[in-house]
């Protein structure tokens, strides 16, 4: 297939960036969207140019590093894929592929296709965690018993990779979805009820400080999310901050 | 560098760790404060680690190359955890994971080490369950369990086909809470360039921060290694991209010993490679050896037919069918160790067998479980056990609920449907046993140096038994080195901070700006992924899952001369004080191309094979592996010495107390 | 938001009836207009409660709009909401535009009439003029027109307004789907009625 990919460049967070146009030539249908890109860069270093930059490690679809735009949906145009995993036959010769990367105040570009998404990671500090020490001297983990149904809910919010392709992908660059993700894990458990209510008005607290939008309940999160986490979770959260918030 | 002394402690095996946390030194609370420690990387062992000594009262300082310590590679691991904690009731103990794992590495782990593994590994999963990690239940809310290869009882623990994921998540949510509290100081996006030795002791990093490229010194009164395995010495492998070996490569340049560099680990189900552009290669998790048998065609033709596209492997009689395990080893069949599953597979795709276009791939079929499965819910559900549509539909059901993650990526990425047509599957490097070499306290052969995970040699020995890497990396991080490393930080109480404006300091500095100008202004030819991938190919194809004396020693001056052409030709665009991809990526593939030669030292010499070291001069009549345990019952711990063909061999010699060393058999 | 909403969807619910009696009798029209129009607690508490949520889900409305167009300062380039997300649920702020224009000349029309006559000319009360004010207000085509065009834009706005409260107030279960289905009778059922009412009574005036 030959294809023509209009590529956002930008130099570090504070340059102002543009789009730049590069051909790309014979790429197989087998290969995924990232190593079509290792091959542009290989092409682009050959030529003299600044390869592209962007973001991507495990390249099976867990880790949640890759983050591309691609022809306005997050992550391209294939569902429960992030970047890695999206693979050119989705593509058809011809085709012209707009890549961006993922946009959004609270996360900033790094350079060209990579964004920082530290934001994150703060929202996490703020409470996204049950406060056990590590020792090991807790009780038997059998002792515990949870109800199957709940087991998996929870399992099912924690699958959330932390990509951002919710934020990127929302109209208002909302985080609801990542964060009822791990409120929602806690919010199922046993364990994690002890402390509920300071974890979601600690957790929200930093998501609304790190500039993110509101959720206005669009649903486009959930159809982008490579993990299928759903909108019930968003739900959850609400429930869980009314709670918290009349608890004081 | 002195004799290697490991620290075994004295007494009965199974009190060894018992009075050893009992006899060392600890470091009282008020004291904790004043005392600073770093570590690189956050996998499970870098991430539980930083917690656990946060959690202490060290004052933790963190560093990962991602742009979040929740990438990570373990976060990759998808089959489960061991644990002896014998829920199910068939006969597990502590011994017996012991065991299993000595045996599953072949005789060449430490005794002692392993013991401990298998002692602290129940409290993990108390650990993780307490922490809010959603392993799988069952109906009655207890906690659930499978079975894996080279071991006879259901021992492991799970989260669908994401326990690596969970467990990470665990760990950082732990990193979290430390963070939060300010006892962790992270450090995302940044690289560790160099390890500052003050007196002979670890004192700090140089660290390169990945966004503006800056050099930045840290001091600490310890620093701990967490930085993974080297894999991605063979390009192509199941680990991450930017997985690399390059802190542990700095570390041995300053004295630490590497030990059995040639102990990797291929994987036997990963997905074939598809072409040139192959990036990397994915697992498909030991588990779906539980349900999936793995074959190729008996005849040849037949084989041939199928690469050719002619025949379709359904179309396929039972009778002509090979399953080849099960074959040749009936007491295991599918289930036998990654290490044997993966040279069968190798053994039949070169005699011409194999099954894709390349003819490197073999089948793993479904369809036997999937009709066991769809009868058994037909039974229960009160239907017809003898509609095959019905059952077929069943069976799919049953199987997508317990592996429909890993049928699902399969499918995207191979483009073909697992439910109906078996998958192909080829073994891959999937994880090194060798690394870092470190005594009982995870201290390297630099004092306060530590090694802990995947990246020191220690639990594994030859070959790694599935659901063992998470185990040993958690074990590593939540319950020994927050002990062990209190032993050496005891001295340390009235040091006081440590200054980073000292000569020391200021050489390793310069040391490191030099090597990354050098790459910069080096204004060569070739990519630094050209280097990388010929690396690969030399390393998969004479060090790879079958090794000989001829083969190895071609790889050894193969890989000299890339690494000179390298530093000749080597082509890095762009500038030092940015964010520059290639630059980091130079820097690693620098200490690949040191290792990949030791590698095949190591193979070299060890003129035997065990565990995932294959040596074609070692080998029994019908071509298993054959262990030469009166020559090779030794570590092999190799100290720098500029050249790595002139390392300098260190035998740790392996003292078995408790179990008769025997010969392996999965017959 | 939620909250505001769906006060003002219950209001919606109770106005139309009210207009609806206008089509069946031209004496229940004014008795319950009558009603509303004279009785203290709906004049001095209910009134002040309406209108307090109106003003309050629009500038809600509008700053939850600012807040979100600010947390993407840099837009795409190419962007497919299309892909992954209702029309609907994409363009509040527009629907709630045009739903907001269309109340102030829904005041101009009636409120201020209506307050001016009570309260400031202090005409004396005659229980039997609503019908024909109503009557004499959907004369005009354009006026109509304009109506007609408003309440399409409030069904879309209600389409996703309506279900997503319950979204926002933490109501996502197994009665969701049923909440679904109920918004979407409810969205194009009511918008529909006041479009019937008025071209009723506009085609009954030629």
């Amino acid at each position: 297939m030959n294809l023509t990919l209009k590529v956002w460049r930008q130099a570090n967070t504070t340059t102002r960036g543009s789009f730049e146009t590069y051909p790309i030539a014979d790429v197989s249908p087998d290969m995924s969207f990232l190593e079509m890109m290792d091959v542009l860069n290989e092409e682009l270093i050959q030529k003299g140019i600044d390869p592209i930059a962007f973001d991507h490690d495990c390249r099976e679809g867990i880790c949640g590093m890759c983050s591309m735009f691609i022809n306005g949906e997050a992550h391209g145009p294939d569902r429960l894929v992030t970047t890695c995993q999206l693979h050119m036959r989705k593509f058809k010769d011809g085709d012209t592929i707009t890549i961006e990367p993922f946009r959004a105040k609270a996360f900033p570009v790094v350079k060209d296709l990579a964004v920082d998404r530290s934001a994150f990671d703060r929202v996490q500090h703020a409470g996204g965690f049950i406060s056990v020490n590590t020792s090991g001297n807790t009780q038997d983990a059998n002792a515990i018993t949870i109800e199957k149904h709940d087991a998996d809910r929870a399992f099912d919010a924690a699958t959330c990779i932390g990509c951002g392709a919710c934020v990127a992908t929302c109209k208002n660059a909302s985080a609801m979805l990542f964060v009822s993700a791990k409120v929602s894990q806690y919010a199922l458990l046993p364990q994690g009820k002890v402390e509920a209510t300071d974890r979601v008005l600690n957790m929200v607290k930093q998501m609304d400080e790190e500039g993110f939008g509101n959720c206005t309940n669009t649903g486009a999160c959930e159809v982008e999310c490579p993990k299928g986490i759903s909108l019930e979770n968003i739900a959850r959260m609400n429930r869980e901050y009314l709670t918290a918030s009349i608890k004081g | 560098m002195g004799t290697l002394n490991s620290n075994i402690p004295k007494g009965p095996l199974s009190d060894k760790w018992t009075q050893h946390k009992s006899n060392i030194n600890l470091v009282s609370p008020a004291n904790k404060r004043l005392i600073d420690v770093i570590v690189v990387g956050t996998g499970l062992a870098g991430a539980s680690a930083s917690a656990t000594l946060a959690e202490l009262g060290y004052n933790v300082k963190t560093f990962c190359f991602q742009d979040s310590p929740r990438r990570a590679h373990s976060i990759a691991a998808q089959g489960g955890i061991n644990a002896a904690k014998n829920y199910q009731g068939d006969g597990d103990s502590t011994y017996r994971l012991f065991y299993d794992t000595i045996k599953g590495g072949d005789y060449r782990s430490r005794e002692a080490n392993v013991h401990r593994l298998a002692e602290v590994s129940a409290n993990i999963i108390d650990q993780c369950v307490a922490q809010g990690v959603p392993f799988a239940r069952d109906y009655g809310g207890l906690l659930d369990n499978r079975s894996f290869g080279g071991v006879l009882v259901s021992r492991t623990f799970y989260a669908k086909g994401q326990t690596g994921q969970q467990l990470l998540l665990g760990a950082y949510s732990a990193m979290n809470r430390q963070i939060g509290r300010g006892k962790i100081k992270m450090y995302n996006r940044h690289e560790m360039m160099d390890l500052v030795l003050v007196d002979g002791k670890a004192r700090g990093i140089i660290a390169r921060n990945l966004v503006t490229g800056k050099l930045e010194r840290h001091g600490a009164h310890a620093v701990v290694i967490a930085s993974g395995g080297y894999g991605n010495v063979f390009f192509l492998s199941t680990n991450a991209m930017g997985s690399n070996v390059s802190a542990s490569w700095k570390i041995h340049k300053k004295g630490a010993h590497f030990a059995n560099p040639c102990f990797t680990q291929i994987h036997p189900t990963c997905i074939p490679v598809s072409g040139d552009h192959q990036s990397k290669l994915t697992l498909m998790s030991e588990s779906l050896r539980n349900d999936g048998r793995i074959w190729v065609p008996k005849k040849i033709e037949d084989a041939k037919a199928i690469r050719e596209g002619r025949l379709k492997p359904t179309e396929l009689a039972e009778e002509d069918r090979d399953y080849y395990l099960e074959r040749r080893y009936p007491a295991f069949g599918n289930l036998v160790p990654r290490d044997v599953a993966s040279r069968a597979a190798k053994e039949r795709c070169d005699a011409g067998f194999g099954v894709n276009k390349t003819g490197e791939a073999v089948y793993l079929d479904f369809a036997a479980a999937i009709v066991r499965y769809g009868k058994e819910e037909a039974h229960v559900k009160g239907l017809d056990e003898n509609d095959a549509q019905l059952v077929k539909k069943l069976g799919q059901e049953i199987v997508r609920s317990k592996y429909g993650n890993l049928f699902q990526m399969y499918e995207k990425i191979v483009d073909q449907n697992p439910y109906e047509t078996p998958m192909m599957i080829y073994p891959a490097v999937h994880y090194t046993m060798g690394g870092v070499w470190v005594d009982y306290n995870l201290m390297t052969s630099i004092p306060g140096c530590y090694a802990i995970g995947e990246a020191n040699f220690s639990d594994h020995g030859a070959n790694r038994l599935g659901a063992s890497a998470l185990m040993q990396g958690l074990a590593d991080g939540y319950f020994v080195l927050p002990y062990t490393i209190g032993d050496y930080l005891a001295d340390d109480i009235r040091t006081g901070t440590i200054a980073t404006d000292t000569p020391e300091f200021d050489t390793a500095e310069k040391e490191v700006q030099d090597r990354l100008e050098a790459f910069i202004n080096n204004d060569g030819k070739n990519s630094v992924d050209y280097y990388h991938k010929k690396l690969g190919k030399i390393m998969w194809n004479k060090c790879g899952m079958s090794r000989n004396e001829k083969d190895l020693k071609e790889a050894m001056t193969e890989i000299k001369e890339l690494r000179e052409d390298f530093y000749k030709n080597v082509k890095v665009p762009g500038g030092l004080d940015e964010f520059n991809e290639q630059l980091a990526k130079a820097g690693r593939v620098a200490d690949f191309l040191e290792l990949g030669e030791l590698f095949a030292k190591d193979a070299l010499e060890r003129n035997e094979s065990c565990g995932g070291h294959f040596r074609e001069e070692s080998q029994t009549p019908e071509g298993e592996a054959l262990r030469d345990d009166e020559n090779f019952t030794f570590v092999s711990a190799w100290e720098y010495n500029v050249e790595p063909a002139k390392a300098k061999l260190h035998k740790e010699a392996l003292n078995y107390e408790e179990i008769e060393v025997k010969t392996r058999s999965y017959k | 938001m939620a909250l505001s909403g769906l006060f003002l969807v219950v209001f919606l619910g109770q106005h139309f009836t009210i207009n609806l009696a206008s089509v069946v009798s031209k004496d229940s029209f004014n008795e319950l207009s009558h009603f509303m129009g004279n009785n203290p607690l709906v004049q001095f508490i209910l009134q002040p409660i309406l209108i307090f949520g109106v003003v309050f889900h629009f500038i809600m409305g509008f700053i939850l709009e600012l807040q979100n167009r600010a947390a993407r300062a840099n837009k795409y380039g190419s962007y497919k909401g299309s892909a992954n997300a209702s029309w609907m649920s994409r363009n509040m702020i527009l629907s709630g535009a045009v739903i907001l224009s269309f109340l102030g000349l829904h005041f101009y029309d009636f409120w201020v009439p209506e307050m001016n006559y009570k309260y400031f000319e202090v005409l004396p009360e005659d229980p039997t003029r609503y019908y024909e004010e109503l009557v004499h207000k959907f004369v005009s085509p354009v006026r109509v027109g304009l109506y007609v065009v408003s309440f399409f834009f409030l069904a879309l706005h209600l389409l996703h307004g309506f279900g997503s409260s319950f979204q926002s107030m933490g109501i996502n279960n197994k009665y969701t789907p049923a909440i679904k289905t109920f918004t979407k009778i409810y969205a194009i059922a009511i918008p529909a009625g006041f479009v019937f009412i008025a071209l009723f009574h506009h085609f009954n005036a030629l």
